[in-house]
């Protein structure tokens, strides 16, 4: 069973779409979670257009990338989670407002 | 023989670095036998060398001795080579001989010092530096020689440093003669511009063939070593260092700032003497600067009260009869009345020296007085001396040589009655000034007691210079006495022959002249500054005579106007620019960047959020400007 084909440019701008409302989200939260993952979301939406493009040009190279980009946003979560953990155990909150040192 | 030459002037070097490098940690006799014994050495194989040379005069006239080659640029090879002939033996000879004697008068001298070793390792490398001005073959080299005496001198006017005005003086002898061997320096580059080498010897034989007489390039390389000359020697218009000079130890006086440093630049003129035969103009300078230079120092001395300012005077206005013998081409009287001089001068600083000591350093000569019987050997050395200085007739040596040059005033070829003129009433002056500084340190009532009394170090250099203040003037007798002329007929193996103007006859009557001048200065001292002492206050109570008393005293004024016309602007001009004007736009530099990076670090804020936000922005900006293109 044969799904219809989605236009390429529809799969981009969602792509383009998920990967503002990323970063709108790393701008605007507070939270270090919740920012990670806002980072978790741009990551995706550059797999997307990876996959997109793969499909589009009929190349497995779009695929290949997409499981990098799988590999990688898992190494990035433990490591960013653990440092999360670290944040909070060292200062008790996650507040990203709080935790300022610098004074330019 | 010529392969003994490079140790005349090892044995100083070694004596240096011996000192300079180990001199805290040897004990005083140590250092006195390296110090004194090195300049001796080289003074007893001067004499050795020298012997040799009279006695079997090589055909070419000189020894000549090549070490190794200096460097090689562009065509200019100096070699590291020594030259001896008859005129630098007399340079040698003297320096070495009478370096040696005065080295012997420190050690005693010098004894309760602290700074032994420096002194002595200063007057070595002096010795050293001297020596190589004189046994040079080019004149890099000797200029090489000429700036080594120079800091020498420097090292040891300032040598009592704790005292701000000694450094002060130290400083005032460098930079006026460093005025002069900056001319001196370009003339070098002349030389070097013309005639493609800086060997001497080749200099003076390419320059007749090269020069026309009389040309504008050749009188002005005559005028700028002149110049240099003119720095070194304390001639008019760069002579006001040596007075000042006189703040250095008086065996420093004796051997530098009167014996040997001061005479380097009548060596440069008599080295370099084909130049300024070329250059009548340039010669007859010489013969103007000389002369102006003899009769202003002669007065000054006559008002100075330091023994030993005016003892300085009285160098600066000997050198000057030098220079006038230069100028009138008399090229053999020059150097001889250097030698004559070198010797009573000597003698004359060191007996001061002594004097100064005995009376627990006291320079005011009237606050001296009545030495006579109490220090009685450097009472006849320092009568034998002045005697000299004075050139006593027929006893002494400086009349010799004085004679000489007074005569050929008049009668070689560039002299005339004005020269003549001025060189006797610089022999009266001459007499008078250095009858009063006898009379006023040995006659009359003692003022100061005695202190200490000098040793055996140093009676006996006072005793043989005294010996060669008496007797080395016999070496040259005047035409119409004896006519022994070994001394010249040495020099004219190098120096040219002086040239009599015709029509000139009659010696004698000139002679008797300077006699009766001599006299009369010394009588003219016995009735002011002895008999009648109450004339000179009688004098001092019209002001003109005050005035000009004044004028003498301070050396003609030179020193204000120098101050005025020098001094003061460069203070002005260093004030203004205190924090270097160009130094501003530098300043600007760092200011702008001290802003920048104020501006810059307020994105260093911390919050991520911006961070992230100059992140998108930068990569939007990035990414549209590649589009864009």
């Amino acid at each position: 069973m044969m799904s219809t084909p989605i236009a390429t440019e529809i799969v981009i701008l969602l792509a383009g779409l998920l990967f503002v409302l990323g970063i709108v989200g790393v701008i605007i939260r507070k939270n270090i979670i919740f920012m990670l993952l806002s980072v978790e979301i741009m990551l995706n939406a550059a797999g997307l257009a990876f996959v997109a493009a793969g499909s589009r040009w009929a190349q497995p190279d779009g695929q290949v990338m997409f499981i990098f980009i799988l590999a990688m946003a898992a190494a990035e979560v433990s490591v960013g989670l653990a440092l999360i953990l670290r944040i909070y155990h060292q200062h008790k909150s996650l507040d990203i407002d709080k935790l300022k040192e610098m004074k330019g | 023989m010529d392969h003994l030459l490079w140790l005349i002037p090892a044995f100083p070097l070694v004596g240096f670095i011996l000192l300079a490098l180990w001199g805290k940690h040897l004990s005083r006799f140590r250092t006195a036998i390296i110090g004194a014994g090195s300049v001796s050495l080289s003074a007893i194989l001067t004499l050795f060398i020298g012997l040799n040379f009279l006695h079997s005069t090589p055909a070419d006239g000189h020894y000549s001795q090549t070490l190794w080659t200096w460097f090689e640029v562009a065509g200019l090879i100096p070699k590291i080579t020594l030259y001896l002939d008859a005129l630098s033996l007399v340079f040698v000879f003297v320096i070495t001989f009478i370096g040696a004697l005065i080295h012997i008068y420190s050690v005693a001298f010098m004894a309760a010092d602290k700074d032994y070793a420096r002194f002595f390792a200063c007057m070595n490398l002096f010795v050293f530096s001297m020596l190589l001005l004189v046994l040079a073959d080019n004149l890099l080299l000797l200029y090489l020689g000429w700036e080594g005496v120079g800091l020498c001198s420097y090292l040891l006017i300032g040598f009592w440093y704790e005292n701000p005005n000694n450094g002060y003086a130290a400083r005032k002898a460098f930079i006026i003669t460093r005025i002069g061997d900056t001319a001196m320096a370009i003339g070098l580059f002349v030389v070097f511009y013309q005639f493609g080498t800086l060997v001497i010897p080749d200099i003076l034989a390419l320059a007749p063939t090269t020069w026309q007489e009389g040309a504008t390039v050749t009188t002005v390389t005559a005028l700028l070593l002149l110049a240099g000359g003119l720095g070194k020697s304390a001639q008019l218009p760069l002579q006001t260092w040596l007075p000042d000079a006189m703040a250095g130890p008086s065996p420093v006086s004796a051997l530098i700032h009167a014996a040997t440093m001061v005479t380097a630049g009548v060596y440069l003129i008599a080295r370099m003497h084909v130049i300024f035969q070329l250059s009548p103009i340039a010669q007859m300078i010489v013969a103007g600067i000389g002369a102006a230079t003899l009769l202003i120092a002669g007065f000054s001395a006559l008002t100075q009260y330091d023994i030993k300012r005016v003892l300085a005077y009285s160098t600066i206005s000997q050198i000057g009869y030098m220079f006038l013998a230069l100028g009138l081409g008399a090229w053999t009287a020059a150097i001889f009345h250097f030698m004559i001089h070198a010797f009573f001068k000597a003698l004359l600083f060191l007996a001061a020296g002594a004097v100064i000591e005995a009376l627990d350093h006291e320079h005011n000569m009237f606050k001296m007085g009545g030495l006579k019987n109490k220090l009685p050997v450097i009472f006849w050395t320092f009568l034998i001396g002045s005697a000299s200085l004075a050139a006593l007739p027929i006893i002494s040596a400086g009349f010799y040589s004085k004679d000489q040059i007074l005569w050929y005033a008049w009668a070689s070829e560039h002299g005339n009655a004005t020269l003549w003129l001025i060189a006797l009433l610089g022999a009266f002056l001459t007499a008078a000034y250095t009858a009063r500084m006898l009379l006023l340190t040995f006659w009359g009532d003692a003022k100061t007691a005695v202190s200490h009394y000098p040793g055996k170090f140093m009676t006996i250099p006072l005793a043989i210079l005294a010996f060669f203040s008496l007797f080395a003037g016999l070496i040259e007798l005047p035409h119409n006495f004896g006519h022994f002329t070994l001394f010249s007929d040495l020099l004219h193996q190098v120096l040219p022959e002086t040239i009599l103007r015709t029509g000139i006859h009659g010696e004698l009557p000139f002679q008797l002249l300077a006699f009766l001048v001599t006299f009369g200065g010394v009588y003219m001292a016995y009735i002011f500054w002895y008999k009648k002492p109450q004339l000179i206050e009688k004098l001092k109570q019209s002001p003109p005579l005050t005035h000009l008393y004044r004028f003498w005293f301070s050396g003609w004024g030179f020193d204000q106007i120098y101050h005025v016309l020098f001094v003061k602007p460069v203070v002005f001009i260093a004030n203004i620019n205190k924090d270097d004007v160009i130094d501003k736009f530098y300043q600007g530099i760092t200011i702008l960047m001290v802003r920048l990076n104020r501006l810059l670090s307020v994105t260093q804020s911390g919050s991520l959020r911006w961070y992230i936000i100059g992140l998108v922005v930068g990569a939007i900006l990035i990414l549209s400007i590649q589009l864009m293109l």
